[in-house]
């Protein structure tokens, strides 16, 4: 493998038709009897499974080339046949050609001077860029104006295609069907010259060919006949479509040779074509599909190539790989997001080739002893003379290790520190597959860090994930340079960072970095050990009577030096003037040279998908180890807080006073009120209609627009009540999880259940419910939901809440489907770009679209949140903050 | 005051580097404007930050051989899946429903004949901007008025042999219409074929043909006349955007909307990029879908570099007509056999290069994945060639 690997590289591919000549050439049988075994079970000689065509039963040799199964390619073979058919598929290219020939020369139904003139084109064309397919169409298209053969003056004919494949020629005289025989005839006598013009390169095709005289038989390991458990074979349905041809191709000869009747004769070849217009493809209109005795339409040429489960995108576009592993994942947050951790059972039967030299020759026998089934051992041995030796077989593993010796391949077993690829679907964007470094571990599930879970939009409710092992030294290397998780941290699509933290690693630094936290040495040893803090602890802000250290210095050990930055946090409460540094809120967060000096952290400072962040700023000036090592080691200081402090939210967290509730109950009664008084105005005529709406429509968004503040300044209220102490609020806030619109509907009330935007109107005759009466408008009959969560919803509003939950999961379906779609489409139509050394974007072809990416040639990973250069940052860092005017 | 040695200098170097063009005209100019803000400055604290500058600019260029497209379409397609698949409701306009999100996205990269919700911005000419009358006129005179929008009724009086057509007093008033108005766009449509009369309210057309069939006819024809306005131009919604009234429609016709006399032609938007393209031209177009692809990836919250869209947009545009991603555009226009048989309609391009005697030249992605070969990209895209003799130099 790693010695003599071939480099030869497949630089051109050529299209083109067989000639019946070539069909014959490189047959290796002519098949004439329509039957597969004979009663013994062996393959009948001049039969469709000829045993010349190549091998599918193991163990037995190709009567043609002396392979085996696997290494016989397979073997053409070949079916005379009585009476020419068309090829269904060129049907009408022929029926455009010969409208465009002359009956009588068959030649081009244009003067000479016409064809100079196109052959002056066709040269020109190519040099400008044109295609000249389309001059060929116009060609066509002006052969078939010609009443007369500007050659030889015969009159033409009408030529007419029924579909699919019969071509007629309608003349004064009537209409008369031309036989393939004739039409062959026809095609046969046009120069090659003429067929140039008319888009056909007789080089690699010439038209006669797709009227078949010869049908190849493709080899037998195309369609390998299946042995079910009762012992019954089972032919391929290419098989099935070929027993048919010849049977009726025989017949046809038969007939021929007994001077049959003309009409029988007509039949025959008739039901010839069709078998073969069928075999090349099943689903052409026109006719009906061949079936299999079971009713099934079969698959056919035509139908292997087609569509997602075609050759062409399920095997030639996409393949399948050995040195893959796939099980459930679940979260480990003591791995750093660089890691993955593999189950040992896993770790045992992937392998990575290692070559045995001198210096690793101590390793590599000690592998090879360990054998297949303790873990760090090997899988196999490949010797110097290629042979592969299976080390589950063998006997005396510690023997056969002293025979190692230097140009030995080793496949050994994956081990801790050997770099895969990781990937989970849908593989969206480049993100979907990233490298890790191998923890193997125990248990049998795929361990990762939450940090990763935004970029493969993972979740841990049983999504299972891949794992591929390069094998080879570049492989490793792209992926352990370009691929690292580390490296992909900035997104391309924004410039930001979309990996970062998410959910209790937010509400922990919220709680880590309020003023209100403060450490013991004690807590603090612990926590910065968790982290694998390495260093001196700064000064304890509170130095008696106890030591006592802020969060935000705990947390600003890990922030490298050199860092500034300023922004809001996600607690901001949006205040109409910003106090800046002295918010109340400890909402604005102040970064200067590594130090946390105000505000709190949370989503804002180093959430996933969160650009001009405090982690953004710390990739872009101290690059992706730092980031990584600031995400992992805060990462574990966090879960450490977290766990020791306990976080949780329950029933309490959504539980409003009496009081609250009365209040609520008060400002829904009102909103009830009013959308009733909307109703009776709208009733009474006197509502005035929007701009450009009905009446109806208008009544309905002013009750839509009454509900909805109702619904507000009920969750305004719940909001009132439930404090910052409170988890639910926390998690809101901070961003790790959840809105206040959760909480509200939790605690206060649900509010409007919607269908396609509109309040649910549907059900039963003017009504949505039988328990309504018909045309009621009201708040509730028309989905609003009093109830909170928490008190729990009544019947009548649990059927709503499932109607409007419903279009989620109906429009999440769809979109799918829709934006996959998309997403593929642009893929193949931009797929080849790339960028050149010129600075260029080309096509495959070369085509310039672009002469510098994006106008600026800036790479939006690289760039900071779309721009080229943060002018702030560099100047700041060349004058500092405090010179500014 | 007279310049400072320091604020010459700054000058020059400026002026400097906009002539080598080693930077962005923005980036100069945002560092220009920038450094303003600053206080006194040392020639060599300037020369630093521009040094630093000009070295951040160069160190964020792509890098050749990166797959730009790939990258481009996963951005587009990757927030896709997270867009809503309704029609939403203008911002702020609640009349004018507009598509939005995915199906808006598709209906750009498809470059549809007719998007579902075409709409036109108007802006006005300053001088009138601000005057809510001037707009309503304005309004009036594109918002297009058919017959049957000011007829309270048009039926066929049989016993006089023509078409009765009844207009609504209170609707031609608000249109600013008058009988006689209608009476000649009735006439200008039907020209010979018919005689107008108009009286109060009320217009008697004359067919010059009396059979029942042609008085039928006629009248299906009449009340689709267009009286005022420019067609396609359903409705109008006058909004107030600042100081200055803007027109916004539904239904759009560029062409027609640009001679209106009051509105500014240099600001007048469509969304109708087909539009855009018969009558502004290719690069305008481009442009175009540029602003609306970002103007819905942005209203739906998703964060896209705007370089990825005009990766699109160039793509799209690049052979000076609008080509659709897909099978009828880009996609199909491929060269490469293998690589439009793996997309769509497979068989079709597989016979077609065999009568052709297509010769694929291999330089694409899918037709090296489909060989198992290196793919013409990235670390692909590069040889590193290696003399195994040459031993390493002794020191």
């Amino acid at each position: 493998m790693m010695s003599a690997a071939s480099t030869k590289k497949v630089d051109e591919i050529e299209f083109g038709l067989l000639a019946p000549e070539d069909i014959r050439k490189m047959s290796v049988a002519q098949i004439v009897v329509a039957d597969t075994y004979d009663e013994d079970g062996y393959p009948i000689e001049s039969g469709i499974m000829d045993p010349r065509l190549g091998v599918i039963d193991p163990g037995q040799r190709c009567r043609t080339c002396g392979n085996r199964v696997g290494n016989c390619p397979g073997h053409f073979g070949h079916i005379e046949l009585a009476r020419p058919v068309m090829h269904e598929g060129y049907a009408k290219v022929i029926y455009k050609v010969l409208r465009a020939t002359c009956r009588e020369c068959n030649r081009l139904l244009l003067s000479e001077e016409e064809i100079e003139h196109y052959e002056k084109l066709f040269k020109r064309y190519p040099e400008i860029g044109q295609k000249t397919a389309n001059l060929s169409k116009e060609i066509l298209k002006r052969g078939n104006k010609a009443k007369n053969c500007p050659h030889c003056e015969a009159e033409q004919f009408k030529i007419k295609l029924e579909k699919p494949t019969s071509i007629y020629e309608i003349s004064e005289a009537g209409s008369v069907r031309l036989t393939p025989i004739d039409v062959r005839a026809r095609l046969e006598n046009i120069p090659d010259d003429d067929f140039r013009l008319m888009g056909i390169n007789a080089q690699a095709a010439r038209l006669e060919w797709a009227i078949l005289t010869v049908l190849p038989v493709p080899p037998v390991t195309v369609r390998p006949s299946i042995t079910l458990e009762s012992g019954v074979r089972s032919e391929d349905d290419l098989s099935h479509k070929l027993i048919d041809i010849i049977r009726i191709n025989q017949r046809l000869r038969e007939n021929l040779d007994a001077g049959a009747p003309q009409l029988i004769v007509e039949d025959l070849w008739e039901l010839l074509q069709y078998h073969v217009t069928t075999y090349f493809d099943n689903g052409v209109s026109g006719i009906p599909p061949a079936r299999h005795r079971s009713g099934r339409a079969l698959r056919t040429l035509a139908q292997r190539l087609k569509g997602k489960e075609g050759r062409f995108r399920s095997n030639l576009s996409g393949k399948r790989v050995d040195f893959s592993a796939r099980t459930v994942i679940s979260p480990d947050p003591n791995l750093s997001m660089n890691e993955v951790g593999v189950p040992e059972e896993i770790a045992r039967i992937l392998t990575i080739p290692q070559r045995a030299t001198e210096w690793n020759m101590d390793k590599m026998k000690e592998l090879v002893i360990r054998g297949p089934d303790r873990h760090p051992g090997a899988n196999y041995l490949i010797r110097t003379d290629g042979r592969r030796v299976d080390l589950r077989f063998v006997k005396d593993r510690t023997t056969i290790a002293e025979t190692i010796e230097p140009g030995f391949v080793v496949e050994r077993h994956l081990d801790s520190g050997d770099i895969v690829l990781f990937n989970r679907q849908p593989s969206l964007h480049r993100m979907s597959i990233m490298a890790h470094e191998v923890r193997v571990m125990p248990y049998r599930t795929f361990r990762l860090s939450l940090f990763v879970c935004p970029p493969y939009n993972a979740d841990f409710d049983g999504d299972e994930m891949n794992l591929h092992v390069p094998q080879s030294e570049e492989a490793r290397a792209e992926a352990r340079v370009l691929m690292r998780v580390q490296e992909q941290i900035l997104s391309p699509r924004y410039g930001g960072p979309i990996i970062g933290a998410l959910q209790d690693y937010i509400s922990a630094a919220f709680l880590l970095t309020r003023k209100s936290s403060l450490f013991t040495l004690n807590q603090v040893n612990q926590l910065t050990a968790t982290a694998k803090f390495e260093g001196e602890l700064p000064e304890p802000a509170i130095k008696a009577p106890v030591q006592l250290w802020t969060g935000k210095q705990i947390f600003s050990m890990f922030i490298p030096e050199g860092i500034n930055i300023s922004f809001k946090a996600n607690i901001c409460r949006k205040c109409k003037v910003c106090k800046m540094e002295d918010c109340e809120y400890d909402a604005y967060v102040v970064v200067r040279n590594g130090e946390l000096e105000f505000g709190v952290v949370d989503e804002k400072a180093f959430g996933a998908g969160e650009p001009d962040s405090l982690f953004h700023r710390i990739i872009k000036e101290k690059g992706s180890t730092a980031g990584r090592n600031f995400m992992d080691s805060v990462g574990r200081l966090l879960v450490r807080l977290i766990t020791d402090r306990g976080f949780s939210m329950g029933l309490d967290d959504v539980t409003l006073p009496k009081e609250a509730s009365r209040r609520i109950k008060i400002i829904l009664e009102e909103a009830d009120k009013k959308v009733n008084q909307l109703i009776e105005t709208y009733k009474r005529g006197e509502l005035d209609p929007n701009p450009g709406q009905t009446l109806l429509e208008t009544v309905e968004q002013r009750i839509m627009a009454t509900l909805a503040e109702a619904r507000d300044s009920a969750g305004e209220v719940a909001g009132e009540h439930l404090g910052l102490e409170n988890s639910a609020v926390i998690m809101a806030q901070t961003g790790a999880r959840g809105s206040r619109l959760n909480l509200s509907q939790m605690a206060a009330v649900v509010g409007q259940q919607a269908v396609r935007g509109e309040r649910i109107s549907r059900g039963y005759i003017g009504r949505t419910l039988p328990h309504f009466e018909r045309g009621d408008l009201g708040a509730r009959a028309r989905g609003f939901v009093t109830s909170s969560y928490k008190s729990g919803l009544d019947p009548i509003e649990y059927w709503f809440h499932a109607a409007g939950g419903r279009e989620g999961l109906v429009d999440t379906a769809v979109r799918t489907s829709t934006s996959g779609y998309m997403q593929r489409r642009l893929m193949t139509a931009l797929q080849d770009l790339k960028v050149e050394s010129d600075g260029t974007v080309r096509t495959a072809p070369g085509r310039i679209v672009q002469f510098r990416f994006g106008d600026d040639g800036v790479d939006p990973s690289k760039s900071d949140h779309g721009r080229s250069v943060n002018i702030d940052i560099a100047i700041e860092k060349v004058l500092g903050k405090s010179r500014m005017k | 005051m007279a310049k400072s040695d320091i604020e010459k200098y700054m000058e020059k170097r400026f002026n400097k580097m906009k002539a080598e063009r080693r930077l962005p005209p923005r980036v100069i100019g945002e560092l220009e404007e920038k450094l303003s803000e600053y206080g006194e400055i040392t020639e060599n604290e300037f020369n630093t930050i521009c040094d630093n500058v000009v070295e951040s600019y160069e160190r964020s260029q792509v890098e050749p051989g990166e797959a730009v497209g790939t990258v481009a379409a996963q951005s587009i397609g990757e927030p896709g899946t997270q867009m809503t698949l309704r029609t939403f409701h203008y911002a702020g306009v609640a009349e004018l429903s507009v598509t939005q999100g995915l199906p808006r996205l598709i209906e750009i990269v498809d470059a549809r004949n007719n998007p579902s919700t075409p709409t036109m911005k108007v802006h006005l000419i300053p001088d009138i901007a601000g005057d809510r009358n001037e707009a309503k006129k304005i309004a009036r005179n594109i918002e297009m008025v058919l017959v049957e929008s000011v007829a309270s009724n048009v039926s066929i009086d049989l016993l006089r042999q023509a078409i009765d057509i009844r207009l609504d007093p209170e609707l031609m008033e608000d249109k600013d219409l008058t009988v006689e108005h209608v009476a000649e766009a009735i006439q200008a449509k039907i020209k010979n074929k018919g005689e107008v009369e108009p009286s109060e309210n009320v217009i008697f057309v004359y067919p010059t043909n009396e059979t029942l069939t042609e008085l039928q006819r006629l009248s299906e024809k009449i009340r689709e006349v267009r009286v005022k306005g420019i067609s396609d131009v359903t409705h109008v919604v006058i909004r107030k955007e600042g100081d200055e009234y803007v027109l916004y429609t539904e239904g759009s016709n560029l062409e027609d909307a640009l001679e209106i006399e009051g509105i500014d032609p240099n600001r007048v938007h469509t969304n109708n990029l087909r539009e855009i393209y018969h009558v502004l031209g290719i690069e305008a177009t481009r442009n175009a879908i540029i602003k609306e692809a970002m103007s819905v990836l942005n209203e739906q919250g998703m964060d896209v570099d705007v370089r990825h869209i005009i990766l699109v947009a160039d793509m799209m545009t690049a052979d000076g007509s609008i080509q659709q991603i897909g099978r009828h555009g880009i996609s199909g226009a491929k060269q490469s056999t293998l690589a439009r048989a793996a997309f769509e309609v497979t068989i079709k391009h597989l016979l077609g290069a065999g009568i052709a005697g297509t010769k694929d030249p291999l330089r694409g992605i899918t037709e090296n994945v489909i060989l198992g070969q290196l793919i013409p990209l990235g670390t692909g895209a590069i040889d590193l060639l290696m003399s195994p003799h040459v031993s390493p130099k002794e020191e």
